[in-house]
């Protein structure tokens, strides 16, 4: 079948910004990739970097994490903070195995940032689509 | 008499043979092992050849320990001739049942391997590139030599394996006791690790506060408070992401946990746990106003994480290899 | 084999790779000496201590008195626990139960059974007291931990030397004890003692050892020291400069590299003045060193040379040299810890410099061990270079086992007995596999192809 490559993309929201933010951009219909395939966590900081290997073990082209705004946005207190400080040393350790680092984003979305949600959606799709599929995929 | 006591055979894959001194060093209670046990097959330390293991009736031998990674095709067919003959199989040490220290060849491979150590290294005088080759004609002979794969493999992504003893190697006491639930058939359910389901911290006799790390150091640069958790002093120590049973050996002479034992059997990916625990208590000072790249600096004095944090357990790990651009 | 079924060609073949040289490029340098340890579960001590004197190296530090004796104590304790391993379950088994017994008795189970109950307990319980030292010096007995560029992580406490030097002094007994052992089963068993001295065990080639600056035998830190065959001193180097005496050549057939003295060259598998072939180990140290520094051993050391010529070439002598080690070795344990420098609270000296480059060696039970590390400049490993003990002796070995199995092998006659007989040609060497090829280990994976003069397999023997 041709076609371009269309990424699959995991995206883990939480609950109280960012699942929310995506929930105002449905319901506004602002336009964006249907690549992202959304999972809704409590929190940023319930995001187990075994979640994102697995993801990508299993095929996904990219994985999105979205938490509320440090430093004081988090609905939790502290949990967007383990978010980052996991997400910079997941990057180190996927430099060291070879998958490219671009593949993972951390992004921080308000509840109220429907458009930052679109625009973060369609130029993750577009990354990864340049980007091409995940290496793993062909082993 | 013989035919009350069990056969037991210890076989190997690519060891480094700590496995075997563990058992050894069983020291007196060696005697009593032998008392119950006879060896049918122990290439390290006994003569029987393999053919006399392969003309065993299948599931005649009670129990075997594999210690050692699958790294060529002999390990593999080994490794399966002794599970067909074995009513009991158990992976033995951290290189059977995760990989072991070995396994870190997964960050590359054996292409790479071979320009290193026959070409690039040093004191190596090779200048037509001789490297090891399956068959060479040497006169009118032909030698053969198995190949070795590019990706190192646990003992159970070859055969199934009734029992896991981690550890590199086992500690004595926790071969003591394996050894002894064999012997009076007190094993657990199969599939069990014949070790505590708990991290390395609640074996760890120092004292932790709550946690606030500003500052990474190598153990190179500091020499830490003997009292003290030594993350708590900034060092990385893998007890949060490794299952307890050592002794904490390591820690009573001040050096940090390297994670031999593997993870719990919550964790599953040792390295993914180590993280996540990372995540959790390092913190700056302040850490509220830091902007991204400061934070990202904090983590950047953490040296080689795939090393550290997959030091034994990589080819049982999700991502399990590096991946290599064709 | 040839038409009159006897050997033509002998080839050992090493036949697994690891690769610890490629792997341990990006890792930190100071975790090197755990990495490394893992070269080997036999011998995990000298690894750690090499890799520690080239961390060491790499950072341009010096450690304190105190922490170089409390590395060279452990070391000791390790040295008898590896050399009465060999002894006793792995070479040793060969004198001690017979050449002739069968697979099932010539192992460790059946030297229990030969020496008896008490003796066997005797020398379980040395195997305990040196694992205990190991673990209080140490903090593990197999792959210790304690050593970190600079010095050691934790010093004795005066109780820790208390417990240390009780069963030190049982050590030594027990040394005695081996060495007695030894001189029964061997020394006085003409049958075993004509083996010894036999030619086909004979090798003359050249050796090295490390010495200090007085040219006396010593493990943990000196100069290396090469004789050639006749015995008179070929060179002597610091460490540092190995690469300008030793090379490593490569053949397609083994995993194992070949390293032979540069300033003579590669001349093939063959002994000689003329061939860059060497050995190292046990007989090599007692070949190239002037003294013993500890008085037992220096006086068994003096007979064992009264009764074979100073260079010895008899390969079966290195079991005697590695007895005579193990006295030194506990000798020199009851020493250290009784030095009141080991009980110095001060074992670390925090390295300052930027790392660069470094080079460490010790002797290892098997022969000399070198590691050479290159670093970036915040200490990640860039290159590494090993040479293991076991490598040192792969042309030996293959030497020694292709004359054994011409010597041996006659008329096509091959059974478990003169195949065992040609292993004890490399058992002799307490080879280590795991190290040589940072492969894989403790078991000698020969196997010998018997072809007929028209090249036909006839038979194939494997001791794995």
């Amino acid at each position: 079948m041709a076609g371009r490559f269309e990424p699959y993309i995991l995206g883990f929201l939480c609950n109280w910004c960012s699942y929310a933010g995506a929930d105002l951009a449905g319901t506004s219909r602002i336009q964006y990739s249907p690549n992202l395939r959304i999972i809704r966590v409590m929190c940023s900081g319930r995001v187990d970097p075994r979640f994102v290997l697995a993801a990508l073990k299993n095929g996904a082209d990219g994985v999105l994490i979205a938490g509320c705004h440090p430093p004081s946005d988090c609905h939790y207190l502290t949990g967007n903070f383990k978010a980052r400080r996991r997400y910079y040393l997941l990057l180190k350790l996927l430099d060291q195995l070879g998958i490219e680092r671009e593949r993972v984003r951390l992004e921080w979305i308000s509840a109220s940032e429907a458009e930052k949600f679109a625009r973060v959606v369609n130029e993750f799709t577009e990354q990864i689509r340049a980007l091409g599929p995940n290496p793993l995929k062909a082993s | 008499m013989s035919q009350t006591k069990l056969k037991l055979a210890i076989g190997l894959g690519a060891t480094c043979s700590g496995c075997d001194m563990a058992i050894i060093d069983l020291a007196e209670k060696l005697i009593d092992l032998f008392n119950a046990a006879d060896v049918v097959y122990w290439p390290t330390a006994s003569d029987q050849k393999l053919e006399e293991l392969q003309r065993l009736p299948e599931g005649s031998v009670d129990l075997c320990f594999y210690h050692g990674s699958i790294v060529n095709e002999e390990n593999r067919e080994i490794a399966q001739l002794l599970r067909r003959k074995a009513k009991i199989m158990i992976a033995f040490g951290a290189c059977a049942c995760h990989g072991g220290v070995p396994g870190l060849a997964n960050l590359t491979t054996t292409k790479e391997l071979f320009t290193t150590v026959y070409k690039e290294t040093l004191s190596t005088d090779n200048p037509e590139f001789k490297q090891p080759l399956p068959e060479t004609a040497v006169g009118e002979y032909s030698l053969h030599l198995p190949g070795k794969f590019d990706t190192v493999q646990c003992l159970h992504d070859c055969v199934h394996v009734d029992y896991f003893l981690p550890g590199c190697p086992p500690e004595v006491p926790l071969v003591d006791k394996a050894i002894e639930a064999i012997l009076t058939g007190k094993l657990p359910q199969k599939g069990a690790t014949l070790a505590p389901d708990r991290i390395l911290c609640d074996e760890c006799p120092r004292k932790r506060e709550e946690k606030k790390i500003s500052k990474i150091y190598r153990i190179l640069n500091t020499i830490p408070d003997q009292e003290r958790c030594l993350l708590d002093q900034g060092i990385i120590c893998l007890g949060p992401a490794t299952r307890m049973g050592c002794g904490s050996k390591c820690i009573n002479v001040n050096m940090p946990c390297r994670g031999c034992m593997g993870p719990t059997s919550k964790a599953l990916d040792q390295g993914a746990k180590m993280i996540a625990s990372l995540g959790s208590v390092l913190g700056l000072q302040g850490e509220e106003q830091m902007n991204e790249e400061q934070v990202k600096a904090l983590i950047d004095e953490i040296k080689d994480p795939v090393g550290i944090f997959y030091m034994f357990t990589l080819p049982s790990s999700i991502l399990n290899r590096k991946s290599i651009k064709k | 084999m040839d038409k009159k079924g006897d050997v033509d060609e002998a080839y050992f073949q090493v036949v697994e790779l690891r690769g610890f040289e490629k792997f341990c490029e990006g890792r930190p340098v100071e975790e090197m000496p755990n990495i490394t340890t893992r070269i080997c579960g036999v011998c995990p001590w000298n690894h750690h201590l090499a890799s520690a004197k080239a961390a060491d190296a790499v950072y341009n530090v010096d450690p304190p008195e105190a922490a170089k004796k409390i590395r060279e104590l452990g070391y000791c304790a390790f040295f008898i626990h590896d050399h009465s391993t060999h002894f006793y379950a792995l070479g040793g088994p060969d004198f001690i139960v017979g050449p002739g017994a069968t697979p099932a008795e010539r192992n460790v189970a059946g030297v229990l059974k030969k020496v008896g109950a008490e003796a066997g307990r005797t020398v379980l319980k040395a195997l305990r007291y040196a694992h205990e030292i190991e673990e209080i010096v140490g903090g593990r007995a197999i792959h210790p931990v304690f050593a970190v560029p600079g010095g050691v992580s934790k010093p004795l406490s005066e109780s820790d030397c208390g417990r240390i030097q009780e069963m030190a002094k049982f050590l030594l007994d027990y040394s005695k004890f081996t060495a007695d052992i030894f001189e029964e089963t061997v020394l006085k068993n003409k049958r075993h003692f004509d083996l010894v001295t036999d030619d086909t065990y004979r090798l003359k080639t050249f050796y090295m050892g490390m010495v200090d600056d007085d040219g006396k035998m010593n493990l943990y830190d000196g100069h290396l020291r090469v004789v050639d065959p006749e015995g008179a001193r070929f060179a002597q180097f610091d460490p540092s400069e190995y690469l300008k005496h030793l090379s490593e050549h490569v053949e397609s057939w083994t995993y194992l590299k070949f390293p032979y003295l540069k300033n003579v060259g590669w001349k093939g598998l063959v002994d000689g003045k003329n061939s860059g072939v060497y050995r190292v180990g046990p007989l090599a140290r007692f070949n190239v060193a002037d003294e013993i520094t500890t008085p037992l051993a220096q006086a068994a050391y003096e007979k064992m040379f009264k009764i074979l010529r100073k260079p010895a070439h008899e390969t079966l002598a290195y079991h005697w040299a590695r007895v005579i080690e193990t006295l030194y070795a506990s000798e020199r344990l009851l020493e250290l810890v009784q030095d009141p420098d080991v009980r110095n609270s001060k074992v670390r000296t925090v390295p300052t410099a930027t790392p660069k480059e470094g080079i460490g060696a010790v002797e290892a039970p098997r022969g000399t061990l070198i590691h050479h590390y290159k670093t970036d400049r915040e200490g990640i490993l860039q290159s590494v270079n090993l040479i293991v003990a076991t490598t040192h002796n792969h042309a030996g070995i293959c030497i020694s086992v292709k004359k054994a199995a011409q010597g041996l092998i006659r008329k096509g006659k091959v059974d478990d007995e003169i195949l065992n007989m040609v292993e004890m040609a490399f058992r002799a060497y307490d080879p280590c596999l795991a190290c040589a090829t940072h492969t894989i280990p403790g078991r000698m994976p020969l196997e010998i192809d018997i072809h007929n003069p028209e090249k036909k397999l006839i038979k194939r023997m494997r001791r794995f």
